[in-house]
């Protein structure tokens, strides 16, 4: 791997070449894409090492032998060779050997599930780095991403500090959409009542282009949102910019944002009402609806009014070796409970939040099912009868560290 | 505007003056359609060529016949779906910054997917199972299909599938969904118009014509061979054709299947595919792409057999590693149902799940690459003659490679992150369907045009539509995977960074160099029936091929052979030549032939009534037309008078003919 790696410089050196025209795909800014940039080079390069000659001895022998070339040999019943045909099975076979375990060892180390071990090349990122937990919903046809740990959420405007791990949780509240910002990393779905997961890092500052990459309809073309990644105090400075400007997120403003529209501008929300992405996704937000993964198989009954059963079902999830990968909002939870899975924005922020937005207090009161029940929800409902796309209950837990 | 709105509601359903669209271009479209309709059936009535049409041929049960007719649907519907195409090219090589293009997105949505939808299934599917019926009976050795009747019955569903969608055209409008119409953006909540009923019957209709010509003709490959023809000297295009049909039937239930439980979730509210009451997209996107992944190698396999003839007939050899080529099919037709997860491995399967299926689809590529590496040492050492059907051929070794390549790349489930749904994937498919189906199809048009009328194709007119198909095709596709590069996705309709403009308007100039290739392709056609004498062939063997349907008569008639042949090797007919073959002259018997039938044409129609009815809300159209159906097709089951017998002595005034011609060949 490492000779075809060394044979793939010179291209790859093309490759880049061309990437001055633009191409962000081979000349990415986040570390997950240029792994996956680096995959698709290194896959190139190895069928390349087939198809050129391939190509090559298509042109001469159509040459070669064409009609009126009567000193080629010619012989019309010729159709048999044991070891050319040993040679053209076998050599694809070789090719495919090699690119099949690059697949097999990318595949699982760039799991858009898996968290990250590394924010670059060979820096591994350190234990006591708190990583970015944003939560990401399609509309029709709007991006809206929510902070959890920070108590705000942006519309069409998303950013993120450099050389932090984000982790982002994604869901739509109609139709399917692609989460997809080429600069950063390779994209995933967002589908109603379910919940994905994709891990990232920027490692350069810079503004760059996201937006869907799966047709949702009529206002497809407009559901384009700026992902700015900045530096640490820069990103700090748009919270607080955040902070200040917008109004919060309530139910009722989320059923509002969530009637269809086009082109929409950004907007921020300074205030998010809690457990909001959890109730997205399992399609609960109007007060009138029961949370889906307080639902049992066979029964829509009325909504509960205590919230009890979600506790059960999460029980019921870890005991069939599901765990929840991780909880949400961290910051509510008591100190001693976090791990690096669960914790989120550097220490100051959350630190900043607390201070500014919201009440911890109110937080605190629906705690009990909040963190558990939101990452129960890949767990629950259609998604573990949904058959084997989704997480909870078919992955397994990739490796930490 | 009416006083009773209940009794016209009852009547027409949801069909008002409104539903006839208002865009311009549709209007102007729907007057020329109509305008060149009016002209065609005028003509037609001028010349008095009713009779002979609904005789000769639309309720012909000839396998040539419905073989043609197919391939003139498939045109006729390649033509719909390129000015689909050359609309969304103009469109998206204007719509930049403040302007919007001309398309609304109303409009634009529809265009995107009546342009997959009518390439695949009206365009492609028909020309694929056009070839297979004029050339698998006369290549196997057969007088027609195993069961002639259910042929032509076939065709006509098929065709009238196209009917539907054509009619979405002027009355209501298409699906805006997308050419596979995943929900929940295609159920009735986001999606309430008729289009995606449109969507939902034309397929359901020409899909059952399609999996019923599937089962035909794996009956017939598996049934009606020439004696002496066992599996292994099974010529290869009936080997790739035996191998599609089992995925036909294998697959198009599926499709099928997954189609009725949308109409369910739309017309009587289940929840197999809605966001609520407990439905899954995900199950409806496993479905159809189980279906949808073989219908990739049902396109492609016919086109590979093509090839296989096309390069042994001109390379004047044998083809090389027969064997090989037969096992490299039938691992393809395996594999082909374990790939389709790859269609979207953004859905966050997790890393085992898609590294299986990122794995088994590279794995397609090996047998693949043995075919590629078949074609070309049947080349090496052989006597290469660049007619028509070879120059399609070379085009596609060195095209399909490249797409072969991109592919594989999309394969590996982290690269196809980056790609998915991207312009690049987009560039991959057209590479695939373009440099592999649609050039294996000219090949086969210009290979055994000669074969089904006597007559040449002009080779002039031919090679300018090559030189313009295959240059716009790059000229197209290839700006689209640098744009893959630059990260832009598909089915936008407005852009904001102008920097991408260049490269679509290049795409734009390769449609138009490809627009100039179809035309040069009817120049072509035309011309070869002007020059028809000039071009005529005599020998019935015009390539000097080797398979048994060149033994006979161009075109041959219409009992294919009057002595069924005895086969002894694969290329049949060169053993035959090399062995000094000589034509029985004499104890000609009566030939046994089925006789023609109108069924098919009114099952059709009747199935076009019910379609229109079922998505326009006209349940009593829609239960009269399916009751008319069972009806008609209760009596035809009493129908006895099926056969006839074509007279010695008939037979042996044809034959004679032949060998007069023959002999005045040699003369």
């Amino acid at each position: 791997m490492k000779k075809t790696l060394r044979a793939g410089l010179p291209l790859l050196g093309i490759l880049l070449g061309l990437s001055g025209c633009g191409m962000v795909v081979l000349d990415p800014a986040g570390y997950v894409a240029a792994q996956q940039r680096d995959l698709l080079v290194i896959s190139v390069v190895l069928m390349l090492l087939i198809i050129l000659p391939v190509m090559a001895a298509t042109a001469y022998f159509a040459w070669k032998y064409r009609h009126d070339n009567l000193e080629a040999d010619y012989q019309p019943d010729w159709h048999h060779s044991t070891q050319l045909e040993v040679l053209i099975w076998s050599a694809p076979l070789l090719i495919i050997i090699a690119l099949g375990a690059i697949t097999w060892i990318g595949t699982h180390t760039l799991d858009p599930y898996r968290e990250l071990t590394r924010i670059e090349h060979g820096k591994v990122i350190p234990q006591d780095t708190k990583g970015l937990n944003v939560e990401v919903v399609s509309l029709n046809w709007k991006w809206l991403f929510i902070y959890p740990d920070l108590g705000i959420a942006t519309v069409n405007e998303l950013a993120a500090p450099v050389d932090t791990p984000i982790d982002f949780d994604l869901t739509s509240s109609d139709i399917m959409n692609s989460f997809y910002i080429p600069a950063l990393a390779g994209q995933i779905y967002t589908m109603a009542g379910m919940k994905t997961q994709l891990h990232a890092v920027i490692n350069k500052t810079g503004t760059y282009k996201g937006f869907s990459a799966n047709y949702s309809g009529a206002g497809f073309s407009g559901m384009n949102f700026a992902f700015h990644g900045m530096k640490e105090d820069a990103f700090k400075e748009w919270v607080r910019k955040v902070q200040a400007k917008g109004d919060r997120l309530s139910r009722k403003a989320y059923l509002s944002l969530r009637q269809p529209s086009e082109d929409v501008p950004v907007k921020y929300y300074s205030g998010v009402d809690k457990n909001l992405f959890h109730d997205i996704v399992n399609r609960c937000v109007e007060q009138s609806k029961v949370c889906m993964n307080a639902m049992k198989p066979g029964e829509a009954g009325p909504k509960e009014t205590e919230l009890g059963n979600d506790r059960e079902s999460v029980g019921a999830n870890h005991a069939n070796g599901n765990p929840a990968r991780r909880n949400e909002p961290s910051a509510n939870e008591p100190e001693g409970s976090k791990s690096r899975s669960q914790s989120a924005v550097p220490n100051t922020l959350k630190q900043e939040k607390r201070d500014e937005g919201g009440s911890p207090g109110a937080h605190a009161t629906r705690e009990g099912d909040n963190g558990d029940g939101a990452g129960n929800a890949s767990g629950s409902g259609a998604n573990t009868n949904g058959g084997g796309a989704e997480n909870g209950g078919t992955k397994e837990p990739a490796p930490t560290d | 505007m009416f006083s009773n709105t209940d009794f016209w509601s009852f009547i027409f359903g949801r069909l008002t003056w409104e539903s006839i669209p208002h865009e311009p271009i549709v209007q102007v479209t729907f007057a020329v359609v109509t305008l060149g309709a009016i002209a065609v059936l005028g003509a037609i009535t001028y010349f008095r060529l009713w009779g002979y049409l609904w005789k000769d041929w639309i309720t012909s049960i000839d396998h040539k016949k419905i073989g043609v007719m197919y391939i003139i649907l498939g045109l006729v519907m390649l033509v719909r779906g390129f000015s689909d195409a050359i609309m969304m090219r103009a469109q998206q090589a204007i719509a930049f910054g403040d302007n919007q293009g001309y398309l609304p997105a109303h409009h634009y949505d529809q265009i995107f997917t009546a342009h997959g939808v009518i390439m695949i299934f009206f365009a492609a599917m028909p020309l694929i199972v056009g070839v297979m019926n004029f050339v698998v009976p006369l290549q196997i050795g057969a007088r027609d299909v195993a069961f002639p009747f259910l042929n032509n019955f076939s065709f006509w569903m098929t065709a009238a599938g196209a009917v539907l969608i054509m009619l979405s055209l002027f009355l209501g409008e298409f699906a805006k969904t997308g050419w596979l119409a995943f929900p929940p953006l295609s159920e009735g909540t986001y999606s309430p118009g008729v289009g995606v009923d449109y969507y939902i019957w034309a397929l359901q209709i020409a899909g059952l014509g399609t999996l019923l010509s599937g089962v035909n003709l794996v009956a017939t490959i598996i049934k009606m061979r020439a004696p002496g023809m066992s599996m292994m000297k099974i010529p290869i295009f009936t080997w790739t054709a035996l191998c599609t049909n089992i995925l036909i039937v294998a697959a198009f239930p599926v499709l099928t299947v997954v189609l009725a439980m949308l109409s369910l979730d739309r017309y009587v509210g289940t929840h197999f595919f809605t966001n609520d009451g407990g439905g899954n997209m995900m199950m409806y996107v496993n479905l159809i792409w189980i279906w949808g992944h073989p219908e990739v190698y049902i396109l492609i396999l016919p086109a590979f057999g093509v090839y296989s003839e096309v390069v042994a007939t001109f390379s004047g050899k044998r083809l090389f590693g027969y064997v090989s080529m037969v096992y490299a099919t039938a691992v393809i037709t395996l594999l082909s149902y374990l790939v389709w997860l790859h269609h979207f491995f953004t859905m966050g399967s997790g890393a085992d799940v898609n590294s299986f299926f990122g794995i088994t689809t590279m794995i397609i590529s090996i047998p693949t690459g043995a075919k590629i590496f078949n074609w070309l040492f049947t080349m090496y050492k052989g006597r290469i003659r660049f007619e028509l059907p070879m120059m399609w051929t070379i085009a596609f070794m060195l095209t399909f490679v490249i797409g072969g390549m991109t592919g594989v790349m999309l394969a590996v489930p982290p690269v196809d992150f980056v790609f998915h749904n991207s312009l690049f994937l987009v560039a991959h498919f057209h590479n695939v369907i373009i440099g592999g189906v649609l050039f294996g199809m000219f090949a086969a048009i210009n290979f055994w045009f000669p074969k089904a009328f006597g007559f040449k194709l002009d080779p002039f007119w031919g090679k300018l539509s090559f030189w313009f198909w295959v240059t716009g095709f790059y000229f197209a596709f290839m700006p689209l995977y640098v744009l893959g590069l630059m990260g832009v996705t598909r089915r936008l309709r407005h852009f904001d960074d102008p920097s991408l403009q260049i490269w679509f308007v290049i795409a734009a100039f390769g449609a138009l160099l490809i627009a100039a290739g179809i035309a040069c392709f009817f120049v072509q056609v035309f011309q070869s029936v002007r020059k028809r004498e000039e071009l005529r062939d005599e020998t019935g063997d015009p390539w000097n091929a080797r398979t048994l349907e060149w033994s006979t008569s161009s075109p041959p008639p219409e009992y294919n052979y009057a002595f069924t042949p005895m086969v002894h090797d694969h290329d049949a007919w060169y053993d035959m030549k090399n062995r000094g073959y000589e034509r029985p002259l004499e104890d000609f018997r009566p030939i046994h032939m089925p006789k023609n039938s109108g069924t098919g044409p009114i099952l059709a129609g009747l199935s076009v009534a019910f379609g229109f009815g079922m998505i326009w809300y006209m349940w009593w159209l829609a239960a009269l037309s399916l009751a008319a159906m069972v009806v008609v097709a209760i009596v035809h089951t009493f129908n006895y008078d099926r056969d006839y017998h074509i007279p010695a002595e008939e037979v042996a005034a044809t034959e004679e003919r032949r060998t007069r011609l023959l002999a005045k060949q040699q003369a």
